[in-house]
């Protein structure tokens, strides 16, 4: 009996290949739809990005370093980083994987913290949400790409797609935690003083959750920033289509660079989002 | 002509509740249709799993009164407060504010309710922490919808009403407590409400500043006038703010007086054991253990009368009015004799106006210091001056020993 019995298989994956092929059918037209309202908003991101002057880009990301980071030797460091990119050639490799991860972010934000807000305020919300969320950071990331690329094809729509995915977690997770610790006797207070729901969320809760929240802007960040990297597979150019392509022919040195490269990227934006999130929980405080 | 006045009556009556209930738990409904409310809380939550924290609670509160409710933690009290503008719901009983029950406003009333006639202040402050002194202050304004400049200039006002004037900018974290409890006060005060829900706001603070935070209450409850109702766990708290007093335990209002009268009458063991450490240094007034003296001298009296006055009641001493009783100060038979000697012919000559005087209010601890210089009886004067009896000094000291020996007879 060392097999597992037969009859108590459970063809799950049958299951969701039927209703993959039931939501192409059905629902074609939709995805293409949205695919295309994405392709416009991604494509008029990545033409900001390259139309910026290199030196701009590493002025502001220098500057804004040491305005977030109250050190100016921060500021040095961070710009030096991205003179690095610039010298190894990537320059635009890697304003198109940050033109991707920046419109990714973007709509993790818009849809994440709408749904942290509808898990914070609803109990059986978060009871349905909550796993969900925990199944999504648990997936392999790869498994996500096989859905993006059957409902929008190959390119940036379904990389964003995936990224989505992979990423919007930890915001939701952060607002809704944000919301709820918020302390009971200031809710309660403005509560007394005859505030709606709308009032308190926006004069009291959204305020005092921002610190929360920004942890999670910080978290879904650097998790775009690694998904755009292997979504790359699925068609998104970029720096990670970089790497993919030097594993293919084993170019160590190639590989590395473009390594390098997302390395970079991801301390800039780490620093800076940081920055920001502790900034905001030390003006909370004091 | 009696239906007027009952009439009357009722127009004087601002907050009126009647046969509050509230269980906490699922089955609060089922409780409360069943035999077992009457059951004991302990016997409740061990059969049902829920809490009863107030219990078929009546009572009503005149229009300006300081209504305070005192209880330990547990009775009930805080849970009470917040059910007069239900942020607790009540599981029964009905609450009437100026003659509309609170307890059947619909969502859109029960909002303009908490806007515009009550304001509140709780023991933790809820102050916004990352809003300045003034925006705070503001709030109950902002979210009735009042415009920026408007809500200002009038946050502005009740900043230098509680004394916070310069303050504005800062966040209530660079408050002390005591500040920032002003500053809830003063959120409280803001949109004018009639009534003043007070939740423990002083039991956070320190002794020094508790005490000096009810002394500016109490003046400003003088000027605002405002229905005040204060709950907290401090018997000298309530003994000292309240106009009545309604002690609670387990979620009952075991009685509601006068502070005199929960002293001097306390309605039952529990009442007696919680009121036995108030000093009635604390709570008896000057009013209240003053005398009227056998006789006065009058501004127009002539010397020689005055000495026959006090002759003929063997007395040292009296004090001297006018036509209209106010206070000019005190005659002394000694003075009397040396002005007569003199031939000096108006009594006035005689007069000693360094008296010492104190108004009706002061409590006998006040007093002390009074008493401790004063060579002669200290003149009881009201606000217009006007002389309305006198106190001995041995008296204080007798009053106090009475109401201890009656303590501890009782």
């Amino acid at each position: 009996m060392a097999e597992f019995p037969t009859f108590l298989n459970i063809p799950l994956a049958d299951w969701i290949d039927a209703f993959m092929d039931w939501l192409l059918m059905n629902f074609a037209g939709v995805f293409d739809a949205i695919g295309g309202g994405l392709l416009v908003m991604l494509l008029s991101v990545e033409r900001f990005f390259l139309w910026l002057p290199w030196w701009f880009v590493i002025l502001f990301v220098g500057i804004a370093s040491w305005w977030v980071m109250k050190k100016w030797w921060m500021g040095f460091v961070m710009a030096l980083l991205l003179i690095f990119i610039g010298s190894f050639g990537y320059w635009k490799l890697s304003m198109m994987t940050l033109a991707l991860t920046t419109s990714a972010v973007a709509v993790s934000l818009a849809i994440g913290i709408p749904i942290g807000i509808l898990m914070a305020k609803n109990d059986l919300a978060e009871s349905i949400i909550r796993p969900i969320l925990d199944a999504m950071q648990t997936m392999p990331s790869f498994v996500y790409l096989i859905p993006a690329l059957m409902l929008f094809g190959l390119g940036k729509v379904p990389a964003l797609f995936a990224t989505l995915i992979y990423a919007i977690p930890p915001v939701i997770r952060l607002t809704n935690v944000g919301i709820r610790q918020v302390s009971e006797s200031v809710v309660e207070a403005a509560r007394a003083f005859g505030a709606n729901f709308w009032q308190r969320l926006f004069d009291v809760e959204m305020p005092l959750a921002v610190p929360s929240i920004m942890v999670g802007i910080n978290q879904t960040t650097m998790m775009a920033l690694a998904m755009v990297v292997i979504a790359s597979m699925i068609g998104a150019r970029g720096l990670g289509l970089e790497v993919l392509l030097a594993i293919n022919r084993i170019e160590v040195g190639r590989g590395f660079e473009a390594g390098l490269c997302i390395v970079f990227l991801a301390i800039i934006i780490d620093r800076i989002t940081h920055a920001l999130s502790v900034r905001h929980q030390k003006e909370m405080k004091s | 002509m009696e239906e007027n006045s009952v009439e009357n009556k009722n127009c004087d009556i601002r907050i009126e509740a009647k046969g509050l209930w509230k269980i906490f738990g699922k089955k609060a409904e089922e409780i409360m249709g069943s035999d077992l409310r009457s059951a004991s809380k302990e016997t409740i939550q061990e059969k049902t799993g829920c809490v009863v924290a107030v219990r078929n609670v009546s009572f009503t509160v005149k229009k300006g009164e300081f209504f305070v409710i005192m209880g330990l933690s547990g009775s009930g009290k805080s849970t009470l407060i917040r059910m007069l503008l239900r942020l607790i719901d009540s599981t029964s009983g009905s609450i009437f504010v100026d003659g509309r029950d609170v307890l059947k406003f619909n969502k859109r009333q029960l909002r303009d309710f908490r806007r515009h006639t009550t304001g509140m202040v709780f023991q933790y402050f809820g102050l916004l922490p990352h809003r300045s002194v003034l925006d705070n202050v503001a709030y109950g304004l902002k979210v009735q919808g009042v415009p920026k400049e408007k809500r200002y200039a009038r946050a502005h006002e009740t900043i230098e009403t509680v004394g916070l004037k310069g303050w504005e900018e800062y966040l209530p974290s660079a408050l002390s407590g005591g500040m920032q409890q002003r500053v809830g006060i003063a959120r409280a005060l803001t949109t004018e409400p009639e009534i003043l829900l007070m939740d423990e706001p002083f039991s956070g603070l320190d002794p020094l500043i508790r005490r000096e935070m009810q002394d500016e209450l109490i003046e400003l409850q003088d000027k605002v006038q405002k229905t005040i109702v204060f709950v907290t766990h401090d018997l000298h708290e309530a003994l000292k703010l309240g106009d009545r007093i309604a002690i609670m335990r387990d979620g009952k209002i075991i009685q509601i007086g006068a502070p005199e009268d929960v002293i001097t009458d306390p309605a039952d063991d529990y009442v007696r054991e919680f009121v036995q450490d108030a000093s009635p240094a604390k709570v008896l007034t000057a009013g209240g253990i003053m005398e009227q003296p056998e006789s006065l001298l009058y501004e127009w009296q002539g010397p020689k009368a005055a000495l026959r006055t006090l002759r003929s009641l063997k007395e040292d001493h009296a004090f001297m009015v006018t036509r209209e009783r106010k206070l000019l100060g005190l005659v002394t038979m000694k003075r009397l004799k040396n002005l007569i000697q003199d031939e000096g012919l108006y009594l006035k000559d005689a007069l000693e106006t360094d008296v010492a005087t104190t108004d009706p209010d002061v409590v006998l601890e006040e007093l002390f210091p009074i008493a401790a210089e004063a060579d002669y009886p200290i003149a009881v004067v009201d606000e217009a001056g006007k002389f309305i009896g006198e106190i001995q000094i041995s008296s204080i000291f007798e009053n106090m020993i009475q109401e201890k020996v009656e303590d501890n007879n009782g």
